[in-house]
């Protein structure tokens, strides 16, 4: 595949839900969507609730159809793959982990080659690169259970699951919403690291501006079912878009009152 | 929708009791049976294993499904997500994330199958399924207290076991420890083993003996074994079969002989409307009898019959002696019967003959109702001529002047596969006319109770002793 043809490519793309109350019944989660990723690239979904940006990821790997539109990935249209082994492709890391309690970490991370049928040693060496990759102690995570770590350590084990069966792109459903800023902070440059050096591409949901200009290359912006704006920090910020406005400028006014307030303890 | 319509099912099952589901499953699988031998060639045994096996089943389905389905349904959506988001299949995810998730509801609710099902398996009793309800019935019957703790604690103890070995296969399953699943799964193969290895061990050439839920079938049963021995033909016993299912398992060979009565084979069996003198009722019924194959091959001397009893000193002072004298005091009177008299064609006949209206009608269960007619606390019972109670307690049977009743002669009756079976013939052929009432009362008093020498073996020895002294 040539560097300027994209890796993952929305055209039009429509997925109503029933049940709305809003609009007449019919809820146009995602609405006439259409957007490139390149291979390699970090893209950020930014959005509130319910403006689709889930959506538009579950679509990604058929979880869910769209109702019109294409989605393809690698130049292939998805509506023309397996779903199953569309899925096994593609990493997929969920809100709080969606980790299974019942399975230990180490099967947890090797679920996905479990199920390509990759042999049990093979299975076993990939689970300790993994563990090695997101920076756990292979010793200490291997054989423990999800509820004996921490939100941080098996938002780690959530990444490395994801990144189990080898895959070129991954998703990722606001990864690190749950966890605190300090372990949130952490995570993120581990794992935009692991992008660079993977040679990954991403496409992380979040509702965090700043997180989303932190780490990603381009920031997309959903509102209401639609993609408003699509574009890195700079291109962003010369749109004339109220509420792109608004979402970049949260961040810098917390920002500027952070600055004014800690500077005003220091004067005491 | 399935689901809804299972649960329903199920659901409804479950409020029958599990007497009654046993019950109807027996005339269910005759009709079954009929039909398949029509158009297939093939029947089968619509009696014991079969009908108790598949009531039970049915009985053991809502708590498994209720629980299968609450459990499915309790698993949180995020993880049947990431089973789909990790590749998984329906299948894969249903078999490696959902049912090890919901294992300890499943469990759960088998756990409560398993302790259901044992205790109500020894309703199997009456549809001719050896279990330990033989002991409750039997000891309800004869009055023997330890018989029917036995049941009790028996039937206890092999729930809780049952119900522990479920728990170790559950622990297992949930720890992952293949050897607690290994003990529990061949804990409950051990005991499955166990309790069918009788039935599976039983050779083919075995005379069965039926005997209906009263004390004088336990020792007529007994003492008919007793004799099939002595001749050398393996016997064994099927007690506390029900009154309904006792003559179709004979007409279907699944028994090989049992005692019935002469006027309940009449009026029940045959719905014979009107009453004929004895021995015209007696060669009647023979030639019925030989329409399907069913060999009356005699009496035993003896009448069980229907009777209204009261104590004799009160009959006396109320000069009361036939039931045409009772009619006149009967709208002051209470009367008690066991569970099946007042829907029987005898008490329907006896109302109409004499015009008897009682002030108030009870059913009890029949050894409790001599006891209680002595005491007073009942005016009138509708006992049994044979029973030893009635000398035990000094009651008195009321003259049946009107005829009202039929003839209760004790027949011996054979299978249609045993018609020709000239040793069996000849085994019991002392036994016929020999059994006179006052013996079998004697016999029936005998076998009431706890002693040891209560046992219907024991007593249908004496019995054997006593007729042949004579």
């Amino acid at each position: 595949m040539s560097e300027t043809s994209p890796l993952v490519a929305f055209s039009h793309v429509v997925k109503s839900f029933n049940g709305g109350r809003a609009r007449g019944g019919n809820v146009r989660a995602v609405d006439d969507v259409s957007f490139d990723i390149a291979a390699g690239e970090f893209l950020a979904v930014v959005g509130g609730s319910g403006s689709g940006k889930t959506t538009l990821l579950r679509l990604a790997n058929r979880l869910i159809d769209p109702d019109a539109g294409t989605i393809t990935v690698a130049g292939e249209d998805i509506a023309g793959i397996d779903p199953i082994g569309l899925r096994r492709r593609i990493g997929y890391v969920f809100q709080s982990g969606g980790l299974f309690p019942h399975m230990n970490i180490a099967a947890n991370i090797g679920i996905t080659p479990r199920l390509l049928g990759t042999p049990k040693s093979e299975i076993a060496a990939r689970v300790d690169e993994l563990l090695d990759l997101v920076q756990l102690d292979r010793a200490q995570h291997r054989d423990r259970f999800p509820h004996e770590l921490s939100g941080g350590q098996r938002q780690r084990v959530g990444v490395a699951r994801a990144l189990a069966a080898k895959p070129r792109i991954v998703l990722m459903d606001e990864p690190f919403g749950a966890l605190d800023p300090v372990t949130r902070d952490a995570l993120g440059s581990d794992y935009r690291a692991l992008h660079a050096r993977l040679g990954l591409t991403t496409v992380m949901i979040t509702h965090d501006m700043t997180e989303a200009l932190l780490l990603a290359d381009r920031v997309a912006v959903m509102h209401e079912g639609r993609l408003i704006a699509l574009g890195a920090a700079d291109e962003l910020s010369r749109l004339d878009n109220p509420y792109v406005g608004e979402l970049l400028g949260t961040p810098r006014r917390q920002a500027e009152r952070l600055q004014a307030t800690l500077s005003q303890s220091i004067r005491l | 929708m399935l689901r809804s319509t299972l649960l329903g099912f199920a659901s409804i099952v479950q409020t029958m009791p599990g007497l009654a589901l046993l019950a109807l499953f027996y005339p269910l699988l005759l009709a079954l049976a009929t039909l398949t031998s029509q158009w297939f060639g093939v029947g089968f045994s619509a009696f014991g294993f079969l009908p108790s096996v598949l009531a039970l089943t049915l009985y053991s389905m809502l708590p498994v499904l209720r629980n299968t389905i609450t459990g499915l349904q309790g698993i949180d959506p995020a993880l049947t997500e990431a089973a789909r988001g990790a590749g998984m299949t329906a299948r894969q995810s249903l078999a490696m994330v959902e049912l090890p998730l919901a294992l300890p509801v499943i469990m759960a609710g088998i756990r409560t199958a398993a302790v259901w099902v044992i205790g109500t398996a020894t309703l199997s009793t009456p549809i001719g399924q050896t279990s330990l309800g033989n002991y409750i019935f039997a000891g309800l019957q004869t009055q023997n207290w330890v018989f029917v703790l036995f049941g009790c604690i028996a039937a206890a103890v092999l729930a809780l076991v049952v119900d522990q070995l479920l728990a170790l296969i559950e622990s297992g399953l949930r720890i992952r420890r293949r050897i607690h699943v290994s003990i529990g799964l061949l804990g409950i193969a051990v005991l499955a083993a166990a309790t069918l290895a009788p039935s599976l061990t039983r050779t083919k050439s075995t005379t069965i003996v039926g005997a209906k839920t009263f004390t004088e079938q336990y020792v007529l049963a007994a003492l008919i074994s007793h004799r099939l021995q002595a001749a050398d033909l393996p016997a064994t016993t099927r007690e506390g079969l029900g009154s309904n299912v006792i003559f179709d398992a004979l007409a279907n060979d699944d028994i090989d002989v049992y005692v019935d009565y002469s006027g309940t084979l009449w009026a029940n069996q045959f719905h014979m409307p009107e009453l004929k003198p004895r021995q015209e009722l007696l060669s009647e019924l023979k030639a019925t009898l030989a329409r399907r194959n069913i060999t009356l091959l005699g009496e035993l001397g003896f009448e069980n019959a229907y009777a209204l009893l009261m104590p004799k000193t009160r009959a006396d002072a109320l000069g009361i002696h036939s039931i045409s004298d009772l009619a006149a005091h009967a709208g002051k009177m209470s009367i008690a019967g066991d569970y099946e008299f007042f829907a029987r064609p005898e008490w329907t006949a006896l109302k109409k003959a004499y015009g008897l209206s009682f002030r108030e009608r009870r059913q009890m269960q029949s050894d409790f109702m001599y006891a209680a007619v002595a005491s007073g606390e009942v005016d009138v019972i509708a006992g049994y001529t044979s029973d030893g109670l009635i000398a035990k307690y000094g009651l008195t049977a009321l003259d049946d002047d009107r005829h009202a009743i039929p003839s209760y002669d004790a027949i011996v009756l054979l299978a249609p596969q045993r018609a020709n079976d000239a040793k069996l013939r000849a085994a019991l052929q002392p036994l016929l006319g020999k059994i006179d009432i006052a013996v079998m009362r004697e016999a029936n008093l005998r076998a009431t109770g706890n002693g040891a020498d209560s046992s219907p073996a024991t007593v249908a020895r004496w019995l054997w002793a006593t007729i042949n002294e004579k």
